[in-house]
């Protein structure tokens, strides 16, 4: 006889007219041009529910996870964008990313306007974050902290834009490993054990050209016709494979391979669950199995592009994908690239270069360039520069706000207008300060590391693009809303600099210290020894015999013996 | 950072696999590892760490919580971990949240000498430092029993100055010895309580119980291994109560003017070029502009003496 653990549970069915929040998960396969394989699994919680209601506190949790719920309503968070990135994105070879993120850790925060202390609100939000996410979120702290003045608008609903709640940290020497992967998995309703969060297995993901993890909330419309908001949290994993590394120099891809799991089952908590397969280019040539009758169109990036899609919430979707064969011809080249790197010599002065081009043919458009650069790099503002083709190019609108040593970085904000076809150069020269010897972190030779810079811009697009959201539109397509049709919103990342400061020897007081106490113990002890000294003739002791003798005569009365 | 310490996060994560395998969770064990290197550029096998060089078990797993990582990890943290002098806004899986009828155990493991252990390659805790720690937390009662085992060269100095009841001591090593980080072989020992012999573990272990108020013959390795989590069977049915239905939004018809809800411009262009300068905040001067005007002012008077004022206004 079995003793089972009778331990039944009663679940309430839910109409769906009583469901107020619905999950959705996808995963987009896009093949690469240089042989690699691009995945990106977005999940979204969509919760018809208001954090900030007064009074009101929000006590039952179904899909949305407490623990960041309970962070929204404690520091009145409008917007959340925070993001673990290992790796640089090679826009040149791979193209542009869905969700774009700088390597390193980034967070950028928009607060209520019924917030009175931002600075606090910030410090502890990131405290808190650096529990949630196992992560060094707590070194974000007033000294690489800034707030944009034009760059970073809300990505959710809203009028109101006062930039003054608006924070914006990056902390580019942050390593993403497992245990970050691990408390994101676990935010997730299904968390890794059904649906297709199991194939996030880390010896795979991090095995990598690149892996970014983010997390997004912001407000948004409900339905058609925004009457009202509802919270959407966006957990989005981006990793490229490489051929060599994981492909083992074959362009043959499949889940097994990538992932070294199979999907076995949608999350039975999802709404929608699905599988995209970029077959834009070629289609005929390359073989993808299992076949699926399926094809969606989507109009992602400013480019028109076809999908075959995998419904795995039907059971006939399953059977396995095996490999699929490939072959690919030259995509769209994206329009938009930039470059950043150091130059000059030596460790006081340098100067930093930014390259962005513009590839498109004809058009020319603007670009808004953020650079946060720490406070021990003094930029001299006086020698900033602007080339378009050799030519001086005058930005519309400049920002600057100067660092304050150990209390603020510097914030450089630019709206420069780039001709089309043409590669615009910034240059700004810096000097290196020296800190204090307890401010260098304990491998100073390593370098130091400046956060990447943004490039936010609005590029023509070849295709017209969709104004009104829709609720089947898949979701890599509707992350940034469109305000009009004939181009799209990019943000593009450049490389962090890694920068040399002058470094003192750290062992140097213990050499002082012991040559000088050398010098003095001989120098100063010998002179004194032979200014001092006195000589004095010692008897030496005389033998027993001798002191016998001496003994008997002093009885005796009688003179001792020498 | 260093590759040849790769062998120390390796011996952390198999006791901290042990640990967890002999059920404490993850929210009472606080993990700090000053390097990565499971995620570091130079490992082969990005995500793992292997304790042994046939690559049989993986000690980094799929499940780890790192609680402080990387520059992190500094004598300050541990010092402040162990007697709670934590700043507020710290987060709970960052805490020791014992009291005085938990059991600790804690691990050391790097390079060492005599009486000091290396944080960092920068910095070193003495085992002064130490055993007044373990005094601040028995008097503030943050331990019951206290396990304390250390696996460095000449490990063995770093708790001869213990002076609080109820602690327990182990080390991989005497003093005048080199501990080549032999900690598989030395955690059998443990295990079975046998002491290694000379030629395996090339060092001599040892220990101290003197504090230790009960007799160590009796104490249980899972009094500070392992725990028995609480579990009640039933066998009776429980019914849950209906999902709390929230209040049912009054739909404003008429009294209350919904605003459209509209998203924002992600690049106002014309916005931006003809923004407006913030309003700047008046600052008082700061103290160099006020010392600067007092001693203008001062050489003023000085020289033409403060009568010929009355010359100026």
């Amino acid at each position: 006889l079995d003793s089972r653990l009778p331990l039944v549970i009663f679940l309430h069915a839910l109409t769906p007219a009583a469901a107020r929040d619905e999950f959705q998960e996808e995963l987009v396969i896009r093949p690469l041009h240089s042989g690699d394989i691009y995945a990106s699994f977005q999940f979204r919680t969509l919760w018809d529910t208001d954090f900030l209601q007064e009074g009101q506190k929000v006590s039952h949790y179904r899909l949305f996870p407490k623990s960041l719920g309970q962070v929204l309503s404690k520091f009145s968070v409008r917007e959340l964008h925070i993001s673990f990135s290992q790796g640089f994105w090679r826009t040149m070879q791979w193209g542009q990313p869905f969700i774009p993120s700088p390597p390193g850790a980034e967070l950028w925060v928009w607060f209520h306007d019924t917030v009175s202390d931002v600075d606090g609100n910030w410090k502890e939000l990131t405290n808190v974050l650096s529990g949630i996410f196992c992560a060094s979120l707590n070194f974000i702290d007033l000294t690489n902290t800034v707030q944009p003045s034009a760059s970073f608008k809300p990505l959710g609903l809203g009028n109101a834009t006062d930039h003054r709640f608006l924070r914006y940290a990056t902390l580019p020497r942050e390593i993403v490993c497992t245990e970050n992967l691990t408390p994101w998995k676990k935010l997730l309703p299904c968390g890794s054990k059904a649906g297709l969060a199991v194939l996030m297995k880390s010896e795979k993901l991090f095995h990598s050209s690149f892996h970014s993890q983010a997390v997004h909330i912001r407000p948004i419309c409900q339905d058609e016709q925004c009457s009202s908001k509802a919270w959407e949290l966006r957990q989005t994993l981006n990793v490229v494979f490489d051929l060599h590394t994981s492909g083992q120099g074959k362009k043959e891809w499949s889940l097994f391979k990538m992932f070294s799991r199979t999907l076995t089952e949608a999350c039975p908590l999802a709404s929608s669950s699905k599988v995209y397969v970029d077959i834009t280019d070629n289609p005929e040539l390359f073989e993808l199995s299992p076949a699926t009758p399926l094809l969606g169109q989507a109009v992602v990036l400013g480019d028109r592009r076809t999908y075959s899609v995998y419904d795995l919430s039907r059971a006939e979707t399953f059977g396995q994908l095996r490999s699929f064969n490939l072959l690919l011809r030259d995509m769209l080249r994206p329009l938009l690239h930039a470059e950043r790197y150091v130059a000059g010599f030596g460790l006081q002065t340098g100067e930093i270069h930014t390259v962005i081009y513009n590839n498109h043919p004809y058009r020319a458009f603007p670009v808004l360039l953020m650079d946060s650069v720490p406070w021990y790099l003094q930029l001299y503002i006086h020698t900033l520069t602007v080339t378009s083709k050799s030519r001086d190019n005058k930005p519309s609108y400049i920002h600057y706000q100067p660092a304050k040593d150990r209390h603020r970085p510097h914030l450089l904000e630019m709206l420069i207008q780039l001709p089309p076809h043409s590669m615009t150069e910034v240059t700004v020269q810096f000097e290196r300060a020296l800190l204090k010897w307890t401010e260098y972190t304990p491998d100073p030779n390593h370098g130091f590391y400046v956060g990447s810079s943004v490039v936010s811009a609005l590029v023509p697009s070849m295709v017209a693009m969709r104004t009104n959201f829709t609720q089947d539109q898949p979701l890599f397509s509707s992350f940034v809303p469109v305000k009009e049709e004939s181009s799209y919103f990019v943000r593009v990342y450049t490389e962090p600099l890694l920068v040399n400061l002058p470094t003192p020897d750290f062992s140097m007081p213990y050499n002082v210290i012991c040559l000088t106490c050398t010098v003095v113990a001989v120098g100063y002890g010998s002179f004194y020894n032979l200014l001092t000294r006195t000589f004095q003739v010692d008897e030496p002791s005389p033998p027993l015999s001798k002191r016998l003798a001496n003994l008997i005569r002093r009885i005796r009365g009688v003179p001792l013996l020498t | 950072i260093f590759w040849f310490n790769y062998r120390h996060v390796a011996n952390t994560l198999s006791v901290y696999r042990s640990v967890k395998r002999l059920g404490i969770p993850d929210s009472h064990i606080v993990l700090m590892l000053a390097d990565d290197m499971a995620c570091n550029y130079r490992n082969p096998k990005p995500a793992t760490v292997f304790s042994h060089k046939n690559m049989e078990l993986n000690v980094y797993g799929d499940d780890v919580e790192v609680d402080y990582r990387g520059y992190e990890v500094t004598v300050e943290n541990f010092l402040r971990v162990l007697t709670g002098r934590l700043p507020p806004s710290t987060p709970r899986s960052k805490r020791l949240l014992s009291d005085d009828r938990s059991n600790i155990l804690i691990y050391l493991t790097g390079h060492g000498g005599n009486g000091f252990l290396k944080f960092q390659d920068s910095e070193e805790i003495s085992n002064m430092e130490l055993a007044d720690a373990f005094e601040q937390m028995w008097q503030k009662r943050r331990y019951n029993e206290l396990l304390f085992i250390i696996d460095t060269c000449q490990g063995a100095s770093m708790y001869e100055r213990f002076y609080s009841p109820n602690l327990m001591a182990l080390a991989s090593s005497q003093v005048g010895e080199d501990s080549l980080s032999v900690s598989h072989t030395f955690f059998t020992c443990l295990f079975q309580f046998k002491v290694c012999p000379q030629s395996q573990c090339v060092s001599t272990p040892g220990h101290r119980t003197d504090l230790f108020q009960r007799d160590p013959g009796s104490v249980l390795i899972t009094d500070f291994f392992g725990s028995v989590r609480k579990v009640e069977i039933t066998k009776d049915t429980i019914n849950l109560t209906s999902p709390v239905e929230p209040p049912i939004k009054r739909s404003g018809s008429g009294d209350i003017q919904i605003e459209s809800l509209t998203y924002v411009d992600q690049l106002p262009v014309a916005e931006i070029i003809h923004q407006k300068p913030k309003q700047k905040d008046w600052h008082p001067p700061d103290g160099f502009i006020l010392g600067l005007w007092t001693l203008i002012l001062l050489v003023f008077f000085q020289t033409y003496g403060i009568k010929h004022l009355k010359h100026i206004f």
